[in-house]
């Protein structure tokens, strides 16, 4: 195990847990729906890297490609929190 | 939200998409991946189409009784090829066209090679008929998504 094996490893993983953090920070939904996104394909490669190939093709199919478009179908489905929803009943406030 | 150079690429790129998670399927007993995976990077393409606003083409009628076509004649031929094991006199899920020449017959050289795509017997087919209803069953899913979507705001 080599130097820069290690750096390689230590800068993925420290990129992985930057993404989650944002996932949390980041205010606009779909901003959030891409940095899971990338939080999947950082997790790919690292499976990769650990010699688990076939699990790498499923994280990067079903976490960074099908997850993503769900989610983002699903933000497309909702109205933004400021507009007032004709729908919904009145008392329930503004949801952020 | 719709863009018509991202729909226009995004059609481009669908049967690329198509094809490459057809060939994970077709090599899963050689190459790390097989029936689930290349399925869900088929359904992927379904889920470009739909992201990039184009979802008139993935969401009519007749696709969605095309996707339902897939995920039921998927289940169909594996389940009809692992009963096959039983016809030929062995226990279910037998492998009874591994090196029975022909289909997916050929044996398996032996030392370490770099594969040959006509072995393995029914595991390919298998990898087939899983691919094909992983592929179906996704799509289904995302389809329905964007139906209940389009509902929501049409009424």
């Amino acid at each position: 195990m080599n130097a820069g094996w290690v750096l390689l490893h230590g800068a993925l993983l420290l990129g992985m847990v930057l993404t989650a953090a944002s996932i949390l920070w980041i205010r606009n939904l779909v901003a959030g729906a891409i940095a899971l996104a990338v939080f999947s394909l950082m997790m790919a490669l690292e499976f990769y890297l650990l010699q688990a190939p076939d699990v790498a093709i499923a994280e990067a199919g079903i976490g960074a490609g099908l997850t993503t478009a769900i989610f983002i179908v699903a933000i497309m489905a909702t109205r933004s929190g400021k507009t007032p929803n004709p729908g919904a009943p009145e008392d329930e406030g503004t949801p952020e | 939200m719709r863009s018509r150079i991202v729909g226009y690429i995004a059609s481009v790129f669908y049967p690329f998409c198509l094809v490459f998670g057809l060939y994970v399927v077709t090599h899963g007993h050689l190459t790390p991946g097989g029936g689930f995976q290349g399925g869900a990077v088929m359904a992927t393409a379904v889920a470009l189409m739909i992201v990039s606003g184009m979802f008139t083409v993935a969401v009519r009628e007749k696709k969605v009784v095309r996707y339902k076509w897939c995920e039921a004649l998927g289940l169909l031929l594996f389940v009809a090829l692992a009963f096959g094991g039983m016809l030929q006199g062995g226990s279910f899920f037998h492998n009874w066209l591994a090196n029975a020449g022909g289909c997916f017959g050929e044996a398996v050289a032996a030392g370490p090679n770099g594969g040959a795509l006509n072995t393995g017997g029914t595991i390919p087919l298998m990898n087939l008929a899983v691919g094909v209803e992983v592929f179906g069953g996704i799509s289904i899913i995302l389809v329905t998504m964007v139906r209940a979507m389009k509902e929501n705001r049409d009424g």
